[in-house]
């Protein structure tokens, strides 16, 4: 029985198929006429980012109220954060004021984990700094098992700054879990000092793995970074990494394009790659509320027929 | 005051380790020999344990003046000798910190005043620790200082490393080095490496403390002065060190417990309790602190006890500040990593370091007319760490069952702990 949803690693592959299992149920509520189901009416699921968000965030509203739950949103620039209170006080408010979940990002790794201590409530981490986000690995998963019908034996590659990843981490444990082979692909001061153990091969050519590729996952690169000690410029970044028409077309036929959002286009997505119809951006933006709607439902112990 | 008598313990004398008694008083050590007379005297029993020359810890945070709610001179002082140590040298990295002779006599009055331990306070090398020109470095040797440090900063600049060893050879002060190279560490959190790149912490690696150490010892050849390497976490500082010891520098180093007790894998766990600087490092590397403490290329143990308060660290690892206490902890850990006989034991955590110090009169094997300051280690009992003397808890040793544990200890004659209770 999980109680939290906090890091990848804490699932088994049963637990994984478990979860995208009843968010494919979720994608069928989501496409009727009334999208609404009574499951956890009376709870009231709280998200609390306290880092910049848009997609997470909103998507987990969505889904707790496609669910019939109430939702409270904290919002940590008009809070008394801003009046020195501290992460775990903030949260045991959120806990006292009836929260029966607590959805968290925060910039710290562990944070949620953290949290998951301090409170009685389940606790789903919604992004710990450059360690976990579970529930894009989910939706990610969810997204390709929906076009390939798996992930055994496929090809996909994750491109970019892994080392600064949260997605990076939890996705590619996912995507090794369910039996896919992943690669990741960057200059070395992108990628993780030491891969040693981890289920993946590591490359520095996008250009040489990508004919073999069933799936192109794209990060983000971090533009406010500015890049400067990392690489030596965005063109040159681009140049080498980035998913262009030319190399869009060099991949075999079937294969897709995914990216986490949001994008930079002209820099690690070309716009003609972004708006293509194998480009999932938007799918795995749908597939988000139905994975969150699968995590809310198992965490609270929702039972109602849906 | 009447006489003291340790009986029945092993003593750590000039001959080595001897079955005897030893009677005392705040003279100094009156006879040291089996079946002493115990006529008017107390007796502490010390069966079973090692009886040795005062500990000294070459490395504390006492937090005063400036972060009392963390520690004080007082509750430091306690905690220093429920651990059994007779004398701490204060780090100078208190607000302000202490890079001026009134601010060291401030901080050796306070340990006066309360009168556990000796605290011995360390100056600053540069002005403010600040790393831009040099603190008032003759009025801190006036006022007794003798090691000098920007301990929790690196003195980054060899320039201004170069003069300050230049300065202090003349006076015959030490150095004592936070090594750690600032772009290296790069604002890192932990030891680099497959830990960190699991968790996605910024990681610190080794050679951002290598590399000053390989700097700065090239610098004492060139200067002939005194330096001291604080809290080595690597197999490649020992190197380093162990090779400049060969080569004649006039070199010492100290290691901090938790460096002999825990790999960086016990940062998975995220809890801040684990957070110090330098970090945990790989297992290669304890194995290598371990040795080296063993065959003496690390000469003495320094606990880099730092206090903080519960808040401080009930938060998010990377948003906790650095550091975790030792005082109490110490000897059952170094008892329990490092396999140190007795003799080695008191080597490393009195003679050393009181001789880093300065301390007059200690830093000898105990011996009658000397001083009357004197550790007693039961290195079989068994305890939980559960209750501190420290004002803080920040302890990776926290509900931990431990083995070794001080008995008593004697400040210059004067019980200050006795059947492991502080005496006030």
């Amino acid at each position: 029985m999980m109680r939290h949803l906090l890091d990848i690693a804490d699932l088994s592959r049963a637990d994984l198929e478990g979860l995208l299992d009843d968010a494919d149920g979720f994608v069928d509520v989501l496409a009727r006429p009334i999208p609404k189901v009574p499951a956890l009416r009376g709870k009231t699921v709280t998200t609390a980012f306290f880092e910049a968000s848009t997609r997470t965030r909103l998507s987990f509203e969505r889904a707790a109220k496609t669910l019939s739950a109430d939702t409270m949103t904290f919002a940590p620039g008009t809070s008394s954060l801003s009046k020195g209170e501290s992460l775990k006080d903030t949260v045991l408010t959120l806990q006292a004021m009836g929260s029966d979940l607590l959805v968290m990002r925060h910039q710290a790794v562990g944070a949620a984990q953290r949290a998951a201590e301090w409170l009685s409530i389940p606790v789903v981490n919604g992004g710990d700094g450059a360690h976990q986000h579970p529930t894009q690995a989910l939706l990610d998963a969810l997204t390709i098992r929906r076009r390939f019908g798996r992930l055994d034996g496929l090809q996909i590659a994750i491109v970019g700054d892994i080392r600064h990843s949260r997605v990076a981490r939890s996705d590619l444990l996912a995507f090794a879990m369910l039996g896919a082979e992943v690669t990741l692909v960057a200059p070395r001061t992108l990628l993780p000092v030491n891969t040693d153990g981890w289920p993946v091969r590591v490359s520095s050519s996008l250009d040489e793995v990508l004919p073999s590729l069933d799936v192109v996952y794209l990060l983000r690169v971090q533009t406010e970074r500015g890049g400067a000690s990392v690489f030596p410029s965005l063109s040159e970044y681009t140049a080498r990494f980035g998913m262009t028409r030319e190399r869009r077309a060099r991949l075999k036929p079937g294969a897709v394009v995914m990216h986490p959002g949001p994008m930079n286009r002209g820099v690690e997505i070309a716009d003609e790659v972004a708006d293509d119809p194998d480009a999932l951006v938007l799918e795995q933006v749908r597939m988000g509320v139905a994975v969150r709607m699968a995590v809310l439902f198992r965490l609270l112990g929702g039972e109602a027929d849906v | 005051m009447s006489d003291i008598v340790l009986a029945g313990g092993l003593v750590a004398a000039d001959a080595g380790m001897v079955a005897a008694d030893v009677r005392l008083n705040e003279a100094g050590i009156l006879a040291i020999g089996p079946g002493l007379d115990r006529d008017g005297a107390i007796v502490a029993d010390c069966a079973g344990c090692w009886v040795g020359p005062g500990l000294v810890d070459p490395h504390v945070h006492l937090r005063e003046p400036g972060q009392e709610w963390k520690e004080d001179v007082e509750s430091g002082s306690r905690a220093a000798a429920t651990g059994g140590f007779t004398a701490v040298v204060a780090m100078p990295n208190t607000d302000p910190p202490t890079d001026a002779g009134h601010l060291a006599r401030f901080v050796a009055e306070r340990g006066r005043q309360v009168g556990l331990v000796d605290v011995i306070p360390a100056g600053c090398v540069t002005a403010g620790r600040a790393g831009q020109r040099l603190a008032h470095l003759d009025d801190l040797w006036a006022a007794g200082v003798r090691v000098f440090s920007d301990d929790g900063d690196c003195v980054a600049d060899a320039g201004l490393l170069r003069r300050a060893m230049e300065y202090l050879a003349d006076l015959g002060g030490v150095i004592a080095q936070h090594a750690e190279d600032r772009g290296l560490a790069g604002g890192g959190q932990m030891h680099e490496g497959e830990v960190s790149a699991l968790l996605g912490l910024v990681g610190i690696p080794a050679a951002a403390e290598e590399v000053v150490v390989a700097r700065d010892l090239t610098i004492a050849r060139l200067t002939g002065g005194r330096y001291h390497v604080q809290h080595a976490s690597t197999a490649g500082t020992v190197a380093l060190i162990r090779a400049a010891k060969a080569g004649g520098l006039a070199v010492t180093a100290e290691v901090a417990p938790h460096h002999l007790a825990f790999d960086h894998t016990a940062v998975l766990s995220t809890d801040s309790a684990y957070k110090m600087y330098p970090p945990l490092r790989r297992p290669e590397d304890v194995a290598a602190l371990r040795e080296a403490l063993a065959d003496g290329t690390i000469d003495m143990v320094g606990t880099d006890h730092a206090p903080h308060a519960a808040h401080e660290k009930d938060v998010p690892f990377e948003d906790a500040p650095r550091g975790v206490i030792g005082l109490e902890t110490a000897l059952a850990v170094v008892l329990g990593t490092a396999a140190l006989g007795p003799a080695d034991l008191f080597a490393r955590m009195a003679l050393a370091p009181a001789r880093l110090a300065g301390l007059a009169g200690r830093g000898e094997w105990l011996a009658a007319g000397g001083p009357a300051t004197i550790t007693v280690v039961d290195p079989q009992v068994e305890w939980v760490a559960e209750r501190f003397a420290s004002r803080s808890a920040n302890s990776p040793w926290r509900g931990r069952r431990l083995k070794g544990r001080a008995r008593h200890a004697l400040l210059r004659g004067r019980l200050t702990l006795r059947d492991g209770e502080v005496q006030w």
